[in-house]
């Protein structure tokens, strides 16, 4: 059912992660909820081709942060700049922003009331304009490449939960996004699911795609990461390269957080 | 011999009322046309009303919610007085419809109607856009929509199956309703009974059979309309 166009690459790790500008910037973001700080001082810089995966204990702001940089989370302080142009309050020029920063959700979200193909197509032809011919070709090829291209007609009801996470990738890849986010894109899905999303993941990042991935998935991010952020409370505890923070994590919270998800 | 006398007045009843035909059904034309021009109007200012009161612009939600609580809680009466008194002494009289020949209270009463029904309807859409779950609309805004092309292309179309029937039971009322124009000078079918009372009270039980006949086929009408839209949504789902 997965995909087979991408051999899977045992090194991933893509040079042009080592020496792309910067993508996404955060300075200083400042949250919160109510009297909840949920994102305290965040910086963060994402290199074009960089595959970032952000990793913590539920609570750690992880998912605010990953929704603020296409502003679904409004923030209090600090600036966000997603290639060089500081994001838009509101209005037209943040929805131009928006098209270009692909987002997978957590619950899929695909537009119930559209088919498959259409919620492929719907983005290209009323944001982007263009023609409806051209964008049935790359969204047929999109599907095609995610494994669900059968399935074009059927309504999002009638898919499995993997299919509908990978057409919400092709929808999201449809638009042709500079940088692609995931906000825990496995966790709604049942086991056996879990893999098909996940390898139409690493080919992305294999090919290039610049990713800022939130996710429970361990194995994923030792396999795709060039850089690992962990969060806890509000704030980043340590980031580094998979294999130095999986083997020898520096900050306490990570030692904890790690021995308690890797022991079972 | 009082059976016959009353199937006497029962057949003079039906008598009068085919004499008068044409009046009644010149009232039943004005009812409809007062419901269809309001019913179409009052749909366009509450789909904007509901759009301004889920708006990010809060200033739009502001006057969306102020539309709203101001005529939803004035009596329907006192807003036709408002349309058709007050406006004329501050110089609103829209005496280009003579030209046109187009009645101006009818106008009056049109504007009334639709303003007070376009509460109602806002607040039937708004409960339509509430059903749709947030992410609809996350997903739509990460794609790169605006909010109106995210309202009118992902949240509406889904909130319409559940907004058809509190809006059927609105437009019901909205032709109840009409029956208000009658006091402001707009012919219509409650203007046919009341004037045919006062001339034939003798009759006065065909008189409001016929009547109420009358908004019935119509309210039935548009139950049957609504009914029929709902079963089509249902299917295409």
């Amino acid at each position: 059912m997965a995909t087979e166009t991408e051999p899977m690459a045992s090194e991933p790790t893509n040079p042009a992660a080592a020496t792309g500008d910067p993508l996404v910037v955060l300075e200083n973001v400042n949250k919160h909820f109510g009297p909840l700080h949920v994102l305290q001082d965040i910086n963060l810089s994402v290199r074009t081709g960089e595959v970032v995966v952000v990793i913590g204990p539920s609570g750690s702001g992880k998912s605010t942060l990953c929704r603020t940089i296409n502003r679904l989370e409004p923030i209090d302080s600090g600036t966000i700049t997603v290639s060089g142009e500081v994001l838009p309050e509101e209005g037209k020029g943040l929805a131009r922003l928006r098209s270009e920063v692909g987002m997978v959700f957590q619950s899929f979200n695909l537009f119930a009331h559209k088919t498959i193909l259409e919620n492929v197509m719907l983005g290209p032809i009323k944001v982007r304009k263009e023609k409806s011919a051209v964008v049935r070709e790359r969204a047929m090829a999109l599907l095609t490449r995610v494994g669900v291209a059968n399935q074009a007609d059927k309504y999002p009801a009638q898919l499995s939960g993997g299919q509908q996470q990978r057409v919400a990738i092709a929808r999201a890849l449809a638009m042709q996004p500079k940088v692609m986010l995931f906000d825990e894109p496995t966790s709604a899905l049942d086991p056996e699911m879990i893999n098909e999303v996940l390898d139409v993941m690493t080919s992305l990042a294999g090919d290039g795609m610049t990713m800022i991935v939130v996710t429970h998935e361990m194995g994923f991010a030792r396999r795709a990461a060039n850089r690992v952020v962990f969060m806890a409370d509000g704030q980043i505890v340590e980031q580094n390269t998979p294999e130095e923070f999986f083997t020898n994590p520096q900050s306490e919270r990570a030692q904890d957080f790690l021995s308690k998800i890797l022991t079972h | 011999m009082a059976l016959a006398e009353s199937g006497n007045l029962a057949v003079g009843g039906v008598q009068y009322l085919w004499q008068e035909h044409n009046a009644f059904l010149d009232g039943l034309l004005g009812t409809v046309k007062l419901s269809l021009i309001a019913g179409i109007l009052s749909t366009i200012l509450g789909l904007i009303v509901a759009a301004m009161r889920v708006s990010p612009i809060p200033a739009l939600r502001i006057a969306g919610t102020a539309w709203s609580g101001f005529f939803r809680n004035t009596p329907l009466t006192l807003v036709f007085l408002g349309t058709s008194v007050v406006l004329p002494i501050v110089g609103i009289r829209f005496a280009w419809a003579d030209a046109i020949g187009l009645d101006t209270f009818f106008i009056f009463a049109v504007i009334a109607l639709s303003t007070y029904t376009s509460c109602f309807v806002a607040d039937a859409i708004r409960s339509g856009f509430n059903s749709v779950p947030v992410g609809q609309a996350e997903a739509a805004r990460a794609v790169g929509m605006t909010f109106g092309q995210t309202l009118r292309l992902v949240v509406l179309p889904q909130a319409l199956r559940t907004v058809l029937p509190p809006l059927a039971s609105m437009y019901i009322a909205m032709i109840k309703n009409s029956a208000i124009a009658e006091f402001f000078n707009v012919g219509e079918l409650t203007k046919f009974f009341d004037d045919s009372v006062r001339d034939h009270p003798e009759h006065l039980y065909a008189e409001f059979i016929a009547v109420a006949l009358g908004y019935i086929v119509l309210t039935l009408l548009v139950s049957a309309a609504f009914n029929l839209a709902e079963r089509k949504l249902a299917v295409t789902r």
